[in-house]
């Protein structure tokens, strides 16, 4: 634990595997820009890894002020104890106000071990974060600029907002995809901070005997446009309309839970809270009802279209546009007026 | 060569079966409303606990940190094979957030004192936030591997585990003893043993029996509510049917880390899900309409 440290830095952990950044780490270098440049304080990167220097330019067109580069063989496979080693050490001697860590896999392992051992507060799977002052009437006092965390719970079923007033940092790991990725300033330079962090033999009681990584076929996070289809589609033949629709437009093919477990798609596919957060610029839901869960991996995105027979189906609760009808009337049409839009 | 598992487990609402009466008008969950279940990541994490037992000999320990309620949960244990169940209830425990509730949990674990694991599910389903494990480990100044798929291979105090890390997988190797996060994907939960479910439906912690008794006698006094507890205890004691119950000080905690005052995180606002979106148009489902819809997403370069 650190004391509240109003001039200190904003924090991201640069998730990376094998020399390339995860998405995620560059998405959090953006929105770290953001929150320290309305605390007026610098951001800063923890880097580890092993020949991982050249990443530090991305994380600077990104956003990031200053990059603490820990650099060690030992640290060529990401492991919990040594990296949160890594991140402690460095947490400690430089005192962020803030650290941000994405809700991957590893940063869902990385992140309790670092807040336990610093006993400071840690908010798992933000959707959003925000700065605000927030009054403490037992207290009778105001904390000021604290980090609003802002994250699903219960299901998705509730909004809760978290802060964490005295014990710091004020640590989150936030979801991926969530927060945009922003277009990178290829001028922006930053300094690197080369560290040193000493191990103890300890650290290494998990060795690496074998991995395997599956290379990602579906691209959702990463889709502009995606056309996703519910368990109204039918059946598996019938998705084949959906494959069309996304054909023409050039997007992805999502689908909800209801379709994967009906067996009409893989699980891959997948949006929403136990599948992908998306948040395209266009999402056409198909014969997808909207439960809450499929609603909190999509509302976010900029436009939603909706096909549904029933009227009262609450995916028209988030859509932008709706079409009350039935999907294989409505969707050869929609992919016929798109083969036939005028030029803009 | 024989090893001793603690599985520690939770009773949660059942959050995949929400319906409209789960949430209050205020925005606030309706706990009442929810049925309590077991929570499905734990259970795979007592099965694979007793897979280990069952191959190698030792014993399987489960824990449970919440209200009498919780009982529920240790009995099943119990009818699918666990050795001993601990409940660890305390009021002064409330409002624990995953901090608080790990050092909880690790204190309690000191508390058993000799293991070879300690199994968690992943995450559970009320909160989803997958820390306790991580933080339990590093309390307890021991190895994490989060995300068991299959427990490999176990000989010499060395286990290999295969962890699912969402875009593939890795075999690790540990040394014990070792804290092990266990998915949903990870093995079959077995069914209740029916013979195990005769013997210990019957099985009850003592917070239970105070609220029987108390129910029962309203005008008692004290002591005499205490007297009648202790002679019902005794017979089930006698036949292996109390199940542990301890509280904070029975596992010497420091309550400047356990509930309210232990917890850095504070929940600062709750609210209730409220779709928001600006401006809704729909549109008719003709092709005139699905034109217009196309054109206007032009327009607006939503489409190229």
């Amino acid at each position: 634990m650190i004391e509240p440290n109003r001039n200190g830095e904003v924090w991201v952990y640069a998730e990376q595997e094998d020399g390339a950044l995860h998405d995620v780490a560059l998405e959090l270098c953006g929105k770290v820009r953001e929150l320290a440049d309305r605390l007026g304080v610098k951001t800063g990167v923890v880097l580890a890894g092993w020949n991982v220097r050249e990443l530090a330019y991305r994380l600077f067109h990104h956003g990031a002020d200053r990059v603490y580069l820990v650099e060690d063989r030992k640290l060529e496979h990401f492991q919990t104890q040594p990296y949160a080693r890594v991140v402690c050490t460095l947490i400690e001697k430089h005192k962020p106000q803030i650290v941000l860590f994405g809700a991957t896999a590893v940063g869902r392992d990385l992140a309790p071990r670092v807040a336990s051992q610093m006993r400071c507060g840690l908010t798992a799977d933000c959707t959003d974060l925000d700065i605000a002052d927030v009054d403490d009437p037992s207290a009778k006092k105001t904390h000021k600029n604290l980090l609003l965390q802002i994250r699903p719970a219960f299901g998705g079923n509730i909004i809760a907002t978290i802060v964490n007033p005295d014990r710091w940092p004020q640590m989150a790991t936030v979801r991926e995809g969530v927060m945009p990725l922003r277009d990178p300033d290829m001028q922006r330079k930053g300094e690197i901070v080369a560290e040193k962090i000493k191990f103890e033999e300890r650290d290494f009681a998990v060795r690496l005997i074998e991995r395997h990584r599956e290379p990602r076929k579906v691209n959702l996070k990463g889709a502009r446009t995606i056309v996703a289809g519910g368990g109204g589609v039918g059946s598996k033949a019938n998705f084949k309309v959906i494959h069309d629709l996304a054909g023409a437009i050039g997007g992805a093919v999502g689908a909800s839970r209801a379709a994967v477990d009906g067996g009409f798609i893989g699980k891959e596919h997948q949006v929403g809270q136990t599948g992908t957060t998306v948040r395209p610029a266009l999402y056409i839901a198909c014969g997808i009802s909207g439960a809450i869960q499929h609603r909190a991996g999509m509302e976010e995105s900029a436009k939603i279209v909706a096909v549904n027979w029933d009227k009262e189906a609450p995916i028209f609760g988030v859509a932008h546009y709706g079409i009350v009808g039935d999907l294989n009337q409505v969707i050869p049409m929609m992919v016929k007026a798109i083969k036939e839009r005028p030029k803009e | 060569m024989p090893y001793d598992s603690i599985v520690c487990i939770k009773q949660v609402p059942d959050t995949a079966n929400v319906t409209a009466d789960a949430m209050k008008a205020d925005g606030t969950v309706n706990r009442a409303a929810l049925p309590a279940i077991f929570n499905p990541d734990d259970l795979r994490a007592l099965e694979i606990a007793l897979q280990v037992r069952d191959q190698h000999g030792g014993t399987v320990t489960v824990i449970s940190m919440g209200p009498p309620k919780a009982a529920d949960v240790l009995r099943e244990c119990l009818y699918r094979g666990a050795d001993r169940a601990i409940l660890l209830t305390d009021r002064r425990a409330a409002a624990s957030d995953t901090l608080a509730t790990s050092y909880i949990l690790a204190q309690a674990i000191k508390t058993v004192g000799r293991y070879d694991f300690v199994f968690c599910g992943r995450q559970a389903i009320d909160g989803d936030t997958a820390q306790v494990g991580p933080q339990c480990a590093e309390k307890l100044g021991i190895p994490q591997v989060t995300y068991l798929e299959k427990l490999v291979e176990l000989r010499d105090r060395t286990a290999r585990i295969r962890r699912n890390v969402g875009n593939g997988w890795e075999i690790v190797e540990v040394g014990l003893p070792v804290l092990v996060t266990v998915l949903d994907t990870a093995a079959e939960p077995r069914p209740p043993a029916a013979r195990r479910v005769m013997k210990y439906k019957r099985a009850v912690v003592r917070a239970e029996l105070d609220a029987a008794v108390k129910a029962e006698r309203p005008s008692a006094t004290a002591a005499e509510l205490e007297a009648e507890v202790e002679r019902r205890a005794e017979p089930l004691r006698a036949r292996g049917l109390m199940m542990e119950q301890w509280n904070l000080d029975d596992i010497k905690a420091d309550l400047s880390w356990c509930g309210l005052a232990g917890s850095p995180t504070k929940v600062h606002r709750v609210q209730a899900i409220v779709l928001t979106k600006q401006g809704y148009t729909e549109i008719p489902a003709t092709e005139d309409g699905v034109r217009r819809l196309v054109r206007e997403l032009v327009v607006d370069h939503t489409l190229g």
